[in-house]
């Protein structure tokens, strides 16, 4: 067996440097776009052209802005939740699963109400209580299934994600779609009581976004000031002096996946009354894993996520924008939403260790 | 007279801006013990670890039999006859003691005859051990015999012992100190590292003392008191701890009844049928070689494991079911062993530590939200009463030194006065001062009238604070006595689990 004579060692830095630290994540965003100019490049394109149409033709359009801030909405709102889980070492990665159960079972009343003419001031209060309800108690399986048997959470959450997917490409394709739909797998269209009012008349931008910025704010609140927020850290930090500061584990593990379960949830049902406006077969281009990348490119910080949405949203943006205009593949995106996931992982190890190499003695 | 066998010259190292070795000079002659002594941090495990390979010094240079050295690797230490046995174990758990033992021979040694050759060396020196056993079914000095097996297999000249007693009974360290002289007298050179000054005056030739990583002082440690050594070592005087004041006793305040506590996991340890009491105004200490279940015993205090009702009771309520937060309720207080991810939180400021053990307690949440103002006014009463030397409540807990966190989290419990404290290895790698600091403290606390349970493996800390003493051992513990009552040889008698044993003959006969 032959050994590398070179090995690499992470070195901890003693006191990682504050500009650093805050660096860091435009550093990691400055190495993807050069990674995604060389993807253009092989592609045959001009990355030149491509950034153009991606980040700053968006950023000029008012209608491109709009857009925007609606597609970071659920990114961000998915992200504060992930970011408590996975503060506290809980790996979630099912909330795609959680924001589609969250979006079919609110959805699910705008079917069951449609053509109500009276009394229908509850019927979207109801959507989001129970999609966030719904997505909560999906979280919850994972969670039940890891404190009870020891099953890891990762596994089991991923692989709801398929299972959601089915049941709402089921049921949009079976008993709730449209009789007077000529036959396409989408339900009725939501009536207007079932519809998340614009945020201003005629704008827009839905009124999901305010609920996703008074969350932000709400969130930035818990984590830092209450003894739930304080909680998290600690399990993360240092497992043993939370069982000694008396954090039950198991319910920590409960109360977090019943968390990001119920914002995921509630994204879902959001999007399907703010914006898509009834059910089909895909109510999500993968928010629920996008906004993995949201919750650590926003360094698990609800402000950072806040402006990490925004980036990813782009993103989404410019990608379709890139489809239309360079025939890009929007393969492209997910792959720099990819590359990006790493180079922020690649610069937060970086931030925290040094990387030596040394020549194994002989 | 002949050049020493290991001389070390005017040795620096500097770590950053810290000078842990300063222009040190130590030589070691054949059939000297050596002992070297200093404080925490005083540089001699700096030292050591150049004499071993594992540092390169910035200056100075290592000589054998009066020729200069490199020593680039512990491989190449081992090579020129340079042995080491360490502090911590570095042994593997699963395997057995003569796979550990090949583990650090030339591939080409082979298994087959390793055992005669363990066995050989395991008679020369009166260590009895059978390489067939896996290392996690030996106590913690058998342990201690396979490391320095392992030491001697490979025929060093030169021996350097790390503490080597820290985890030995007293019975268990005249063993060792057998061992040591007989290699002493086969003219081989011994570096040997302790805090305990009384040993060293026994055992020891001569004495290498630094301080702050320079040498202050090299003389004959049988010509000092260990007052003296410790006051060289301290650069000041230490003070004695006023001794417990005899203070009237009162009601019970702790009850173990008959607790029992499965291991919780392979290489734990299962209690068995403790049963005590605690009264106010009272010290009881737990004496215990590590890894007798003092750590499953704290535990079980702490709420951290449950069991039984019954089995603990605290101020006449059966707490054993209930968690941490309910028992500090009544007015317990709890210092584990560890401070760094057990009793804080490295990465976390003082302030938000002191919240760890205090927020279910009142004062500290406003409407559900931290009162950062309270918190930090609590956090700076914690600094000032117990001078710990930090830069304020906003300093993360990972940048104290050891005494000074371990100061911190001691007095981050004592400051509210409870009524009853639990406290595991209090001084575990303390300076002496802090160490006095603390212990003077638990001593008061008694005095006013709180119930205190040390668990601890220094002796001479029991003898300073203890007014009752009893010993844990295999998980079983022996019935507590007056402290006066009992001399060092019957409490290491009973640290070795005599008493267990004792038991089980009479319940055998």
């Amino acid at each position: 067996m032959s050994v590398s004579p070179w090995r690499f060692k992470l070195v901890t830095r003693a006191n990682p440097s504050r500009a650093l630290v805050l660096l860091a994540p435009v550093l990691a965003v400055a190495l993807a776009l050069v990674f995604g100019a060389l993807m253009i490049l092989a592609l045959g394109k001009s990355p030149l052209q491509a950034f153009d149409v991606y980040f700053a033709q968006p950023l000029a359009d008012p209608f491109s802005l709009a857009e925007i801030v609606v597609k970071a909405s659920p990114l961000v709102m998915i992200a504060l939740g992930l970011a408590f889980c996975y503060r506290a070492n809980l790996w979630n990665i099912g909330a795609e699963g959680q924001f589609v159960i969250g979006g079919t079972l609110g959805g699910g009343i705008a079917v069951a109400t449609h053509g109500m003419t009276h009394m229908t001031f509850w019927i979207l209060p109801t959507m989001l209580v129970v999609g966030m309800v719904g997505g909560a108690l999906y979280a919850l399986i994972p969670a039940v299934l890891k404190v009870t048997l020891g099953v890891s959470e990762i596994l089991v959450s991923l692989m709801l994600v398929y299972v959601a997917q089915l049941n709402l490409d089921y049921l949009v394709r079976g008993p709730w779609r449209d009789p007077k739909g000529f036959n396409f797998p989408v339900t009725a269209g939501f009536d207007t009581a079932a519809t998340l009012p614009p945020l201003w008349p005629g704008g827009a931008v839905h009124s999901g976004v305010a609920i996703t910025v008074l969350l932000v704010i709400i969130m930035a609140v818990v984590l830092a000031r209450t003894r739930f927020g304080f909680a998290v850290r600690t399990a993360g930090l240092a497992p043993r002096a939370a069982g000694f500061a008396g954090f039950e584990h198991r319910r920590l593990t409960l109360a977090l996946f019943a968390l990001s379960g119920g914002l995921a949830g509630l994204a879902g049902v959001v999007e399907v009354s703010g914006v898509i406006n009834q059910l089909q077969p895909s109510i999500s281009p993968g928010y629920g894993f996008a906004a993995i990348i949201v919750a650590f490119l926003g360094r698990l910080s609800p402000v950072g996520i806040l402006v990490a949405g925004l980036v990813l949203a782009l993103t989404y943006i410019g990608g379709e924008a890139a489809q239309i205009a360079m025939k890009l593949p929007l393969d492209l995106t997910t792959a720099f939403q990819g590359v990006v996931l790493m180079c922020v992982l690649a610069a937060d190890v970086l931030t925290h260790y040094r990387l030596t190499i040394a020549r194994r003695a002989s | 007279m002949p050049p020493p066998l290991v001389s070390l010259d005017h040795i620096t190292r500097r770590f950053g801006t810290l000078v842990a070795n300063d222009d040190v000079s130590l030589a070691v002659q054949r059939g000297e013990i050596h002992a070297l002594l200093g404080e925490n941090g005083a540089g001699k495990s700096t030292l050591v670890k150049i004499l071993y390979g594992l540092i390169q010094p910035d200056n100075g240079t290592i000589s054998l039999d009066g020729t200069a050295l490199r020593v680039g690797s512990p491989q190449q230490a081992r090579a020129a006859g340079i042995g080491m046995v360490f502090q911590h174990f570095s042994l593997f758990d699963n395997l057995t003691v003569a796979e550990n033992i090949a583990l650090v021979l030339p591939a080409t040694a082979g298994l087959k005859r390793l055992d005669q050759r363990i066995s050989a060396i395991a008679t020369r020196y009166g260590l009895p051990l059978d390489p067939q056993r896996p290392i996690w079914s030996l106590s913690a000095g058998e342990r201690q015999r396979v490391e320095i097996v392992r030491a001697l297999i490979q025929e060093p000249r030169v021996l350097v012992l790390d503490e080597p007693t820290s985890v030995l009974t007293p019975q268990e360290a005249t063993t060792l100190f057998a061992t040591l002289n007989r290699l002493k007298a086969e003219g081989k050179a011994l570096i040997y590292i302790s805090h305990k000054l009384e040993e060293v005056r026994g055992l020891c030739d001569r004495a290498t003392i630094l301080r702050a990583g320079r040498v202050v002082a090299t003389c004959d440690p049988k010509a000092y008191s260990a007052h003296a050594l410790g006051e060289l070592m301290m650069g000041r005087d230490i003070g004695a701890v006023r001794p417990p004041s005899g203070a009237a006793v009162g009601a019970v305040r702790l009850r173990l009844n008959q607790l029992s506590l499965a291991a919780p996991d392979l290489h734990g340890v299962s209690l068995h049928d403790i049963t005590l009491e605690v009264r106010d105004g009272e010290v009881l200490g737990v004496a215990g070689i590590a890894g007798n279940g003092q750590s499953e015993l704290f535990a079980a205090l702490s709420g951290e494991s449950r069991t039984l009702a019954d089995a603990i009771v605290i101020d006449g309520h059966a707490v054993g079911d209930q968690g941490i937060n309910r028992r500090r309720a009544l007015d317990a207080a709890f210092v584990p062993e560890e401070r760094n991810g057990h009793a804080a939180v490295g990465a976390m400021s003082l302030a938000d530590n002191l919240f760890l053990s205090r927020h279910a307690l009142p004062g500290l949440l406003q409407h559900g939200v931290i009162d950062n103002n309270a918190l930090r006014a609590r956090t700076v009463e914690v600094i000032a009463g117990f001078d710990v030397r930090t830069t304020g409540p906003e300093a993360a807990a990972r940048t104290l030194s050891g005494g000074n966190l371990q100061k911190f989290v001691v007095g981050r419990e004592l400051a509210r006065q409870p009524r009853l404290l639990i406290i595991n290895q209090p001084t575990w790698g303390v300076d002496a001062l802090a160490a006095a600091a603390i212990r003077q403290a638990i001593v008061e606390l008694a005095t006013r009238g709180a119930a205190v349970l040390v668990i601890s493996q220094d002796l001479d800390e029991l003898y300073e604070v203890s007014d009752h003493l009893c010993a844990l051992a295999h998980g079983h513990l022996s019935a507590p006595r007056p402290a006066a009552e009992l001399d060092r040889s019957a409490i290491g008698l009973l640290m070795g689990g005599a008493n267990q044993f004792a038991a089980e003959a009479a319940h055998v006969g």
